[in-house]
């Protein structure tokens, strides 16, 4: 059943590809390079026929399920369908084969591209202004960090901590700290929102920003946000908008009218782009007016129909990559954004919290539902109503079995046996409904057969795998 | 509705499970007040309508068939095997996501665990971890790993390294109190060797360096760990097909590029970051890890692992606040490498060096240039011109060439340079032609 690795099918002297015969005078690596500096030892590189590297990743892909061929509701995760047509926009050669030092000289078509991204992001957010250059959601959420704390330091006090809720995800206090703040974190209300009484507690004017999801993570929207933001600017601070949970109100709420400062949103959830297995994806970050001067560099500028690349800013953050962020994957999101126009924007946040809610409704009674409030494109339930000794991994498992990716588990840390249903506005009810009949089952089968939970998945490649070994000598490289 | 399943009466009947009126009615309970009126977007296009509109923005880049790159400093024009483009299309790679579920991720997490495994070995270290953004985050996440590993703030940056890299770094330095001290770009690389003391964290340095130039920092490895620091050597992983590698130099740390394994220009990005490192370090390393370990049947099998270094686990204490990274990328690069191969990598690299060896010689050969910064390289050099490089860069450009970077762009004393790349991809015509070209527009 495994798939050999490439070096174990390795044939000396077999090649997968071919290179045209050299037209300039031959000159050995010997002669250009000493031997001083010549490698010793061969690489580790496979010798395969064209065939054989086929079938191996065609191999490995039946090992794997991805959107395209299972139920994936990954929650806070937004594994909603990509489609086809954004793939075919961005393959344009004439977009895939610009140099990145010759964007501003060839590539005008792919800068009016990034241009219309960051004008119907800003308009979506409600911010003056986005930067696209982030290349994930967490990058994002540095490029934030360091925003505001160039705002700070402008106004003459740096400031040290940043607040994040105990609900958040992990990389906003990751973020926070990479940008030098120390962290402080709120315990969520009993209602799973923001507690006013604690982050009025923990504010001072030694804070910078408040990071803050909202939907949170709970899938809860924070009906208090109004009073939130009024706490953080009393003091002078500022409010982060993580954009995680975008796709619940796209269309409806906009971030900045509800009083963040700062947002970045996550191309691969919200605007379609594959999340290609972990990455890349793409973590464009909008700022209100009084900050667009520190936004990372560099910054598209528009004169009489043609674009130029602008780097001599000097409040700017500076620069975040190399080049100008994850391109090809912002112009699929562009591509997705002009076929949805304002009203499908919004049907998409009509039809995510739509299908969750139903979902939710569907499974409330046999699952615990951690908060019992509407929730918005997604929700977290802890475990089943009656475990009878089974746990949410061993559902998660189960869920495998019968054929649907399961939903994102133990997370958010603050829910006890965590389990995180994100369905996406793509899924259609009669998907939906075969859900609830696979969990439904399951809940049936912990009280009659939890064996049959607790052992699977057993139609899989690999069943449970060891992962304590894997982590106590951690094998990472193969070794002849 | 585009991507939207459902039909009126699904509609209605799922309204009613959630005990909801109509769709406006399943945001009731959000203050009135915080909800908009209305976006103001661009009119929906049908997909026929967005080809179009595609083709036309495609029209607006200059054709890349029109177009001869002899510019790299970072981003390179090689081959990409038809296999890889196909291959990384198929939908069970890249519509997943992170392998949080092994049992059916084995697929991506065999590949990690391949690609981490040509990577190392490319570095000549003992690991390498699943990818990072690109070249510039990767350099920062060493520097990191440099300064958490020693408890020391300091960290010296050769001025050969890409300027652009060197450029991020000090973005996210300078909120972390880690102080990049800049050596200059002199006339042999690994400068920083006399500033090594018992402060400093590590070095970075730069493999081909920016200017193209091979150098074994052999010494400065040693000089670095006399006083406990560590050498981070910012790579390009191809020329090490045939080069010295940072581990048999004695560095710690490889981290840089590896866009030239299978991966577009697309403009800058996607691009792939890696880095590798000792496995005393490994620990100490940001992203991702695929490992192999076997399931109750005994039966082998891949899972993220050492999750007790990241953000999900660790939070504010995490080594890096990476979670999505490049693994689509690292994904096309593995199968690039699995279709060139060990005899056709290192062919690639040959070439490289042979095309660019010939192309030294029959620029140097026209009157008024001269190489600069020259020595043993892979396949990037300095020719200095006998006028400015901006003008001469502007004027092939309009023929149809794109004859290098100038290097004043980022020198500036170096205002009649042009960093010139040529790869494996290159012809010899198209080199015969820069040459005629660059005689011509000089003769001007």
């Amino acid at each position: 059943m495994t798939v050999e690795l490439l070096f174990e099918k390795s044939q000396p002297g077999r090649r997968g590809y071919r290179l045209p015969a050299l037209d300039v005078p031959a000159a050995g690596a010997g002669q250009l390079v000493g031997a001083d500096l010549r490698r010793g030892a061969e690489p580790t590189l496979p010798e395969l026929s064209e065939l054989d590297v086929v079938r191996h990743y065609s191999a490995l892909a039946g090992r794997n399920i991805g959107v395209d061929t299972n139920f994936y509701p990954l929650g806070s995760c937004t594994m909603k369908y990509n489609p086809k047509v954004n793939e075919a926009f961005a393959a344009d050669p004439a977009f895939l084969n610009v140099h990145p030092e010759l964007l501003s000289e060839c590539g005008q078509g792919t800068l009016a591209a990034l241009h219309g991204v960051e004008r119907m992001l800003s308009e979506i957010c409600g911010m003056a202004e986005f930067c696209l250059w982030p290349a994930a959601g967490a990058h994002g959420e540095l490029a934030g960090m360091m925003i505001i704390k160039a705002y700070h330091c402008s106004q003459g006090a740096c400031r040290r901590k940043v607040i994040v809720p105990d609900s958040s995800h992990g990389t906003n206090p990751a973020s926070a700290a990479l940008c030098g703040y120390d962290v402080v974190t709120i315990k969520s209300a009993a209602d799973g929102q923001v507690d006013l009484a604690a982050l009025a507690a923990a504010m001072d004017e030694d804070v910078a920003a408040l990071m803050l999801t909202n939907p949170n993570t709970l899938g809860l929207f924070e009906t208090r946000i109004a009073a939130v933001a009024e706490i953080v600017h009393a003091k002078g601070g500022l409010l982060y908008y993580d954009g995680a949970n975008l796709n619940a109100i796209m269309g409806v709420v906009r971030p900045g009218d509800t009083g963040f400062d700062v947002v970045h949103v996550n191309l691969h959830k919200t605007f379609a782009t594959p999340h290609g297995g972990g990455g890349p994806g793409s973590g464009p970050v909008g700022v209100a007016a009084r900050l667009a001067r520190f936004l990372p560099t560099p910054y598209i500028r528009e004169a009489g129909g043609r674009f130029a690349l602008q780097s001599d800013r000097p409040d700017s953050v500076g620069q975040l990559m190399a080049y100008t962020g994850n391109v090809g994957v912002i112009l699929k999101a562009y591509a997705y954004l002009r076929m949805l126009g304002a009203q499908g924007v919004r049907r998409v946040a009509e039809h995510a919290v739509l299908n969750a809610r139903y979902l939710c409704s569907r499974l409330k009674e046999r699952y615990t539902l951690a908060y019992d409030q509407p929730c918005m494109h997604e929700f977290v339930m802890a475990g089943l109503t009656e475990p009878n000794g089974v746990r949410t991994l061993d559902v998660a498992k189960r869920l495998i079995e019968l054929g649907m990716h399961p939903p994102t588990i133990y997370f958010p840390l603050i829910v006890h046996e965590a389990m995180m249903l994100e369905p996406t506005e793509t899924e259609s009810k009669q998907t939906l409904d075969e859900a609830v009949g696979k969990l439904l089952q399951i809940a049936e089968e912990a009280q009659a057969d939890p064996q049959k939970i607790t052992g699977a998945p057993r139609n899989t490649p690999v069943g449970r795998l060891d992962e304590v070994r894997a982590a106590r000598s951690p094998d990472l490289v193969w070794k002849p | 509705m585009p991507f939207i399943p459902h039909n009126e009466a699904e509609r209605a009947a799922m309204l009613q499970v959630v005990g909801a009126a109509s769709l406006d009615d399943i945001f009731s309970h959000i203050p009135a007040a915080l909800r908009t009126s209305g976006l103001r977007l661009p009119p929906a296009l049908s997909e026929l309508e967005l080809l179009r509109h595609g083709g036309e923005l495609a029209r607006r880049n200059q054709a890349s068939g029109e177009l001869v790159l002899f510019l790299g400093a970072g981003a390179y024009d090689h081959v990409i095997p038809a296999a890889v483009d196909e291959l990384s299309h198929r939908p069970e790679f890249y519509t997943a996501y992170t392998p949080y579920q092994p049992e059916i991720s084995q697929g991506g997490l065999q590949a990690i665990y391949e690609y981490q495994t040509m990577i190392a070995s490319l570095a000549g270290l003992d690991v390498a971890n699943a990818s990072l953004y690109d070249g510039a985050t990767a350099a920062h996440e060493a520097v990191l790993l440099a300064v958490h590993h020693t408890g020391r703030r300091k960290v010296l940056v050769d001025g050969a390294v890409n300027p652009r890299y060197r450029s991020a770094l000090r973005s996210y330095a300078r909120n972390l109190d880690i102080e990049l001290v800049e050596c200059a770009a002199g006339a042999e690389g690994g400068q920083s060797a006399g500033l090594v003391d018992e402060t400093v964290a590590g070095a970075v340095v730069q493999l081909p360096d920016f200017f193209g130039r091979l150098c074994d920092f052999s010494a400065l490895a040693d000089r670095l760990h006399r006083s406990k620091g560590l050498l981070i050597v910012v790579l390009n992983p191809l020329a090490t097909a045939v080069v010295k590698s940072p581990g048999e130099m004695g560095a710690d740390v490889a981290c840089g590029e590896a866009q030239p394994f299978g991966l577009p220009l697309s403009a800058g990005g996607p691009y792939l970051g890696f880095i590798a490192a000792r496995n005393s370090l490994v620990r100490k390393l940001p992203g991702r890890l695929s490992g192999a370990t076997v399931d109750g049947q005994g039966r082998r099998g891949f899972v993220l692992t050492l999750q007790a270094r990241e953000q999900h686990i660790r939070r504010e204490k995490a080594n890096s606040n990476i979670c999505s990274n490049q693994a689509l990328c690292a994904l096309r690069a593995a199968m690039f490498l699995a279709l060139l191969g060990r005899q056709g990598l290192r062919e690639m690299a040959e070439q490289c060096l042979a095309k660019t060896a010939y192309a030294k010689s029959l620029l140097a050969a026209i009157p008024g240039c001269a190489l600069q910064l020259d020595g043993p390289g892979f396949h990037e050099f300095v020719l200095k011109l006998p006028a400015p490089a901006e003008r001469v860069f502007s004027e092939l450009l309009g023929r149809g060439i794109a004859p290098g970077l100038p290097l004043g762009r980022h020198y500036p004393d170096m205002q009649d340079c042009l960093l010139i790349c040529v790869t494996e991809k290159r012809t010899k015509a198209e080199i015969d032609r820069l040459a005629a070209e660059l005689r011509a527009c000089l003769g001007r």
